[in-house]
């Protein structure tokens, strides 16, 4: 999660100082990823270096606000124009779960697969006793509360797929290392070529 | 107060070699106020299972008790006159009578079973109210109903009266998603009013408003699952 751009999308509403910040990003998100104060101020201190926001007079109260440049808006606006990337989001665990669980010898995929329905199942249930229980909340955080329905929903869709496959396959019994020998210094001159090598030959 | 209970209910198709068993010892549950979900994939018993809760089937072993009541010592008589009392069924394809209006299909079950036809309309009004339909919509016949309307006849319809029990088979199926969510909500909101229901689908969203999902697999219960303490937990889980 980008903490850097959803304040900058927050001081492009007007000036504030951190707790305010804080605040505004919890009530949007419905407290889902509290932030901490200190990660506000680390954060609005690295903005103020690369000019993207600038500290204002401290007020009456000792608050310094910030408020955006317009260096910060171009940025905010690059956030909201560019997709997600992939690469961006955390490392699937469940998927890497997974995909050990069907080479690795003695595990019980399908107990893998259940259990961990069971599980999101159960988280779906929550969410969706929070929906009813909030039929007029706020729409950022309706919003946010039907991305983790939809994203259970998904990973449970997955789930069912994946047990299908895995019951249809004929598993076979794996090794350690996969079905190549592992190769040795001996051999080394009959290994494959990196792209780099075979272009280098080529030429 | 447990409204359906399924007491180590076997169901077996055939004999010796070529003997299916389409439900092995299930033990299962619901009281009133309560949904459960079932789940699992096609060929895994849930059919079985609503149709041996409904008293559409009967099991090659174990008990089926209706609000206490075994459905295997009644006779034919004594089980329709259950089923007309106590139990509902909700289909995807809502099953409602075309040559009846909304309220007419709503009576049905109670002018079978004697009603005076004044009484039952009155009756089946109320009941059409409580899922949301005004007067006006329950004089319609079915074909000038949408979809989700016509489920909502069908929910009313199957907890008309006295009846408690509300077996439900994939209700949201020729539904919308929006639709269908509707649908359930009613359900939830029916059975939050004191009915027991009992939900199959295989849609996940959907299960997500019951009390409780269990998992069939090749004709046995190898899961349920109830929701979480409460949503501080949730939060912390979803960071």
């Amino acid at each position: 999660m980008s903490v850097k751009h959803s304040l900058l999308a927050l001081l492009e509403r007007g000036p504030a100082y951190g707790y305010q910040l804080r605040a505004a990003f919890e009530s949007a998100t419905g407290n889902t990823w509290p932030l901490n104060i200190g990660q506000v101020y680390t954060t609005l201190n690295r903005l103020e270096r690369d000019e993207l926001v600038e500290a204002m007079p401290e007020n009456d109260s000792g608050q310094r606000p910030y408020r955006i440049t317009e260096a910060g808006r171009r940025q905010v606006a690059g956030w909201f124009s560019s997709p997600v990337q992939a690469a961006d989001r955390p490392r699937d665990e469940l998927t890497i779960k997974l995909a050990l669980a069907v080479t690795t010898p003695g595990v019980d995929v399908a107990d893998v697969v259940q259990r961990q329905r069971s599980a999101t199942l159960r988280l779906l249930q929550e969410f969706t006793r929070l929906k009813a229980a909030e039929d007029h909340a706020e729409l950022a955080w309706q919003l946010v509360l039907e991305s983790m329905i939809f994203r259970a929903e998904a990973e449970i869709r997955w789930l069912d797929h994946t047990e299908a496959v895995v019951a249809r396959a004929d598993l076979p019994a794996p090794s350690p290392f996969g079905t190549g020998d592992v190769p040795n210094a001996a051999d080394s001159a009959d290994r494959e070529r990196t792209p780099v090598e075979f272009l280098e030959e080529k030429r | 107060m447990t409204v359906l209970h399924l007491r180590g209910v076997s169901r077996v198709h055939g004999a010796g070699e070529n003997a299916v068993h389409a439900l092995i010892d299930a033990e299962l549950q619901i009281a009133a106020g309560e949904l459960v979900a079932i789940m699992g994939p096609s060929g895994s018993g849930k059919s079985t299972l609503l149709n041996l809760a409904g008293g559409l089937d009967a099991p090659t072993s174990g008990e089926v008790l209706v609000e206490g009541t075994v459905l295997a010592g009644l006779n034919k008589k004594l089980l329709a006159r259950l089923r007309r009392r106590s139990v509902g069924y909700v289909f995807q394809d809502y099953n409602l009578v075309p040559s009846l209006t909304a309220a007419e299909n709503a009576a049905l079950p109670l002018e079978l079973d004697g009603m005076s036809a004044g009484k039952a309309r009155k009756t089946a009004i109320s009941a059409l109210e409580e899922v949301g339909l005004d007067a006006k919509q329950a004089d319609r016949f079915p074909d000038e109903l949408s979809g989700g309307q016509s489920q909502r006849v069908a929910i009313a319809r199957a907890l008309i009266g006295e009846r408690r029990l509300v077996l439900a088979d994939e209700p949201t199926g020729a539904l919308d998603s929006t639709t269908g969510e509707e649908v359930l909500k009613l359900l939830r909101r029916r059975c939050d009013a004191g009915a027991a229901g009992l939900l199959v689908t295989h849609d996940a969203r959907h299960a997500g408003w019951a009390d409780r999902v269990v998992f069939l697999r090749d004709g046995r219960i190898v899961d349920s699952s109830a929701p979480l303490a409460g949503a501080e937990t949730l939060l912390e889980g979803a960071q």
